[in-house]
């Protein structure tokens, strides 16, 4: 019998294959919320090509996040290795994967397939205003579009970011948020559904900052990440500002398993979330959008 | 127009009211600078006055016993606050305490209301303008009360 080669980047190329990740720092951002920092393990050759799929992730491309045991969860990537050099993933533990992943330590292993899926519209928003709203760990998907306009602040109009949270005690990035405020031409507004005595910002839904902000609606792509009737209301609130729907991109989330268009478990509508999506425009869900039965 | 009027007609609001409607509301109204910490009204107060921010931040407060004073909603810059003197029994449902500096008009209510009796074309375009902002402000208590950050009950 032949002896079996393997090759080494066939094995890497693999969509379904993990490559093995290392826990390099684990930040606590909530009570519910962390963020993990990771690097890639195995041969020189793995390693090189795993950071340099990683390196060319573009802002809103998540990956599959695999915890041995347990199972694999999508988690969008909120910070490219390019930034820090480490590949980063903020994670809201909601359930049975998301809880293990927030008990791995520091040295831990995991799995990464990815990354995966449609980016966020960067390009098509040179020259205009962008409009960022996030909700609650909508922030995370959204993160890498922030670092790419700052890094590029000359090739873009106004930015405007407005994030809506739980409480006070919900906000994740706080520092950044305070980073990102302090610098000329860029827009913060933050809100709370549930204000606390010590918090002196806005309280109310994120929705009601659309009428008053200042950008020009007729040259401008708005970008919304957050849980979907959130969104659903953001985008009624914009299109109230006269913004096109073509202009107004939403991240969608959908149980995954194969995150590369086999399965079908993603589907909405005529769309697969992990193939065509995960960020579309408006007007390519805008029928599906509030169906029950979808 | 004198200062005044123009901060009214200014604000959004007042946006494309008649001239002559805005003299008559400047008639009935100032201009007032609070500091962080002043409170507008309490609770269960006769309510005579109509708020209309141009800058700043007021929180709208109640409280609930075990939990102290809670900070239900913040109304800031081209937003309104207080419709009770226009709805009987007249008296503040909640409590207003600025937060931040804020720069308001100040109508005196009870002076509005009865100028709307007196002139039911102004009357049904107040009721137009505050029908609409209670409606917005209505909807973002509902979305409020939906916990949409909530975690998400599992499925049956
Ligand atoms: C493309 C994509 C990108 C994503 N990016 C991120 C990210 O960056 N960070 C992040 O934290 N999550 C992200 N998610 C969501 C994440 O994948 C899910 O929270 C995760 O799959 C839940 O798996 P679990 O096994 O922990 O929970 P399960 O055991 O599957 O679910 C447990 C409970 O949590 C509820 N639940 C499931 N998902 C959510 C949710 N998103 N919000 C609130 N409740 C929920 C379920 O209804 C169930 O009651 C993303 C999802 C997609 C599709
Ligand atoms: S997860 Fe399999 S098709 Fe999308």
């Amino acid at each position: 019998m032949e002896d079996t080669i393997y090759n080494t980047e066939t094995i890497v190329a693999d969509p379904m294959v993990p490559t093995l990740y290392r826990v390099e720092s684990y930040v606590k951002e909530t009570s519910d919320t962390f963020t993990l920092a990771i690097s890639p393990t195995g041969s020189a050759l793995e390693v090189k090509t795993a950071n340099q799929k990683q390196l060319d992730a573009a802002p809103g491309q998540f990956n599959m996040l695999y915890v041995f045991g347990m199972g694999e969860v999508p988690i969008s990537i909120s910070a490219s290795p390019a930034v820090g050099g480490l590949l980063t993933h903020t994670t809201r533990d909601v359930g049975s994967v998301t809880k293990a992943l927030s008990a791995l330590k520091v040295g831990d292993m995991l799995g990464v397939r990815g990354p995966f899926g449609t980016p966020w519209p960067v390009e098509r928003a040179i020259g205009k205003d962008v409009v960022l709203v996030a909700g609650g760990i909508g922030l995370a998907p959204l993160r890498p579009v922030i670092h790419e306009l700052l890094a590029r602040r000359a090739d873009f109009g106004r930015l405007v970011v407005l994030y809506g949270s739980r409480s006070p005690a919900d906000i994740i990035f706080k520092n950044e948020l305070k980073k990102w405020k302090a610098q000329p031409g860029v827009i913060v507004y933050m809100t709370v559904d549930r204000g606390s005595s010590s918090w002196h910002g806005s309280v109310g839904v994120v929705t009601r900052l659309i009428p008053k902000i200042r950008f020009d609606p007729a040259n401008a792509i708005v970008m919304i990440c957050g849980p979907e009737i959130m969104m659903q209301y953001t985008v009624d609130a914009l299109k109230q500002r006269g913004v096109s729907g073509d202009d107004i991109y939403v991240s969608m989330e959908r149980n995954m398993k194969c995150a590369v268009g086999f399965c079908g478990h993603c589907q909405f509508g005529e769309h697969f979330i992990c193939k065509d999506g995960p960020v579309f425009t408006y007007d390519q869900l805008s029928s599906l959008f509030k169906k029950p039965e979808i | 127009m004198k200062n005044l009027e123009l901060a009214i007609a200014k604000h959004p609001f007042f946006d494309d009211l008649p001239e002559e409607d805005i003299r008559s509301i400047a008639g009935e109204a100032n201009v007032v600078n609070f500091k962080d910490g002043d409170v507008l009204f309490k609770e269960g107060e006769d309510a005579d006055k109509f708020y209309l921010i141009i800058k700043g931040k007021v929180a709208l407060e109640t409280y609930t016993p075990g939990r102290g004073v809670i900070n239900i909603q913040t109304v800031e810059d081209g937003e309104m606050l207080g419709w009770s003197w226009l709805v009987a029994p007249y008296k503040y449902r909640f409590a207003a305490k600025v937060i931040t500096k804020t720069e308001m008009i100040v109508i005196n209510g009870t002076q509005l209301r009865a100028e709307c009796e007196k002139k039911p074309v102004l009357g049904y375009e107040m009721m137009k303008r505050m029908v609409r902002a209670i409606a917005f402000r209505l909807e973002q208590t509902r979305l409020m009360l939906m916990d949409v950050y909530g975690k998400r009950p599992k499925k049956n």
